[in-house]
């Protein structure tokens, strides 16, 4: 018995969502009396981190093209891990590569999937795990019964512990077999901070009443080091790219601080961001249902009220430094 | 070109959310259902527009029960061809996909879509599992989808990014924003829905492998603390000393 991590370096990093991964692994072995092993699917020059966290064994793939990114072949090293560890848990990040692979492996395993969890499994009574439902409004208490169990960890939704040990490194040499889908191609997008990973997102809707007014919103992104998002709205009409779009049919996003500017706050809007840690709300409608759902709120024009933040953010990064 | 669409309900995106029986059941009193807006505005909508310039037919699939007729039949109005409701328990993602697997083991399909995920349970797992029951390759999350041929190229979403992919039919693809806009059924098509066939088979024996056994709703906010908006500098001040986030 044992617990197995699925991690894919990101620019050859062990990703943030990663690193949440395999803490949660490490403390959900702890739970079951057992250790933890982290699959790493590509070149990672830091995978120290891993030990860090709590994992004891490091299974380094290098089968040929495991880094070319295919659902298969991932399903497959995962599977001949799981069969060489004897895991009886494969945790993921339910980030966009864990629920490409996680259901694959659930499928082939007959392991019961919780998609989503937020905390470890509660095990005095089964197996139950709770995780988000109704896009973020709500929580699920899943009860697993089948022997193998697969879990994906909604990002940011875990602390990362450093228990500071050190992991074994094993090569491990998979068979893969090939590819069904073959990468052409990765784009970039043109933000330099991804939006699904940022801390701090400062957001704006149709309050900014054009596409010309960004200006300050980008300014205050860029000084507090924060991601950028806008509303559906704004999407639409085409006043920012779509891949900005937070909300029910947008991304979600969890991070710690979320800065909503000239939104009103509708339910499905919230159910984009309701997991961000802390909410800040500016909006001249002192009616507007986001007060509702926020930590902090200025009712305020955004023209008046972002120049004089950009300022004190300004003073307050000098006298914090 | 043969396509087959997931389709599930889902509640209104603005349904409130409450739960009934000790905190067991989603409390269904007063919620509407529609189809789930991944399954409808990206998957259903780019099938039938990849119908209209190639050729072919759209068949919509739902698991479950006679409740989901309603919504099968909007999908219909939009313009599928046909259904198949498999008449069993939507249990949980695993029973979905195998009873939906082993239909298309019978019935072969070139593009198997699926929305992103929906939007009550957050799953994202149904599309997977379908490519790995049946050995097909699957592209989660896709915003565009283009066909030439036995090939199909698509986008799918990655971390920061884009990745541009190619695979041959037949292959499963969950859908994302971008994929397509949204349709609304003209008159015309909600009446040619209505004697559109809906084909109901009894599904297989599944186990399920995991049940919800309660419900907890979100803590409740602490309430919103203003800021002088003439002085708006407090917010650093706060956010740093109190909720110490930056």
């Amino acid at each position: 018995m044992s617990v197995l991590v699925y991690t894919e370096p990101h620019h050859g990093k062990i990703s943030k969502n990663a690193t949440e991964a395999a803490s949660y692994a490490s403390k959900l072995a702890a739970l079951l009396g057992t250790t933890a092993t982290a699959l790493v699917c590509g070149e990672a020059s830091d995978t120290e981190t891993l030990g860090q966290v709590g994992i004891s064994k490091i299974l380094q793939v290098a089968s040929e093209g495991i880094s070319q990114f295919d659902t298969q072949k991932l399903s497959k090293a995962v599977q001949e891990a799981v069969r060489k560890e004897m895991a009886t848990v494969i945790v993921f990040s339910h980030d966009f590569s864990g629920k490409a692979i996680a259901p694959r492996v659930a499928a082939k395993l007959q392991a019961g999937l919780v998609a989503g969890a937020v905390s470890l499994p509660d095990t005095s009574n089964g197996f139950i795990v709770k995780k988000a439902v109704f896009s973020g409004k709500a929580f699920a208490h899943v009860s697993v019964t089948s022997e193998v169990k697969v879990i994906s960890l909604l990002p940011n939704s875990f602390s990362v512990e450093k228990t500071g040990g050190t992991a074994s490194i094993e090569s491990f040499l998979p068979e893969i077999g090939k590819a069904g889908v073959v990468v052409k191609e990765i784009r970039k997008e043109s933000t330099k901070l991804s939006l699904t990973e940022a801390d701090l997102v400062v957001s704006a809707g149709r309050g900014m009443k054009g596409p010309e007014n960004w200006g300050n919103i980008e300014e205050l992104a860029t000084l507090m080091g924060a991601a950028t998002a806008c509303s559906r709205p704004v999407a639409d009409i085409g006043w920012r790219p779509h891949h900005e779009h937070v909300g029910q049919t947008g991304l979600a996003i969890r991070p710690n601080l979320y800065i909503a500017v000239g939104i009103s706050g509708a339910i499905q809007h919230l159910a984009g961001v309701n997991g961000s840690k802390v909410i800040v709300v500016i909006n001249t409608d002192a009616e507007a249902p986001f007060f509702k759902a926020a930590d902090y709120g200025i009712v305020g024009d955004a023209f008046q009220v972002l120049p004089k933040l950009i300022e004190a953010y300004k003073q307050f990064k000098a006298s914090n430094n | 070109m043969k396509l087959l669409v997931c389709i599930s309900k889902a509640p209104d995106t603005t349904s409130k959310v409450s739960f009934a029986e000790n905190n067991t059941k989603f409390n269904e009193a007063g919620v509407q259902y529609i189809i789930n807006p991944y399954d409808e505005w990206y998957a259903l909508v780019r099938a039938l527009e990849l119908k209209e310039t190639l050729g072919g037919t759209v068949t919509t699939i739902t698991v479950g029960k006679a409740d989901n007729e309603p919504t099968i039949r909007k999908a219909l109005a939009i313009g599928a061809d046909d259904a198949v409701r498999i008449d069993a328990e939507a249990s949980d993602a695993l029973a979905v996909a195998k009873q939906i697997a082993d239909y298309v083991k019978n019935n072969s399909y070139d593009i198997i879509f699926c929305g992103k995920e929906t939007i009550d349970y957050n799953g994202s797992q149904v599309g997977g599992m379908i490519a790995e029951l049946l050995d097909l390759p699957y592209v989660s999350l896709a915003s565009k989808l283009d066909v030439n041929g036995n090939t199909a190229t698509l986008e799918r979403d990655i971390q920061g990014g884009k990745e541009v992919v190619e695979t041959n039919m037949p292959f499963v693809i969950s859908c994302a924003k971008g994929m397509a806009e949204a349709r609304i059924p003209n008159m015309r098509g909600i009446m040619a829905a209505r004697t559109k066939p809906l084909q109901v088979i009894s599904g297989s024996e599944v186990s399920k492998l995991t049940e919800i056994v309660a419900y907890s709703l979100l803590p409740e906010k602490a309430g919103c603390k203003f800021i002088d908006a003439e002085n708006p500098g407090e917010l650093f001040q706060l956010l740093h000393n109190e909720a110490k986030v930056i």
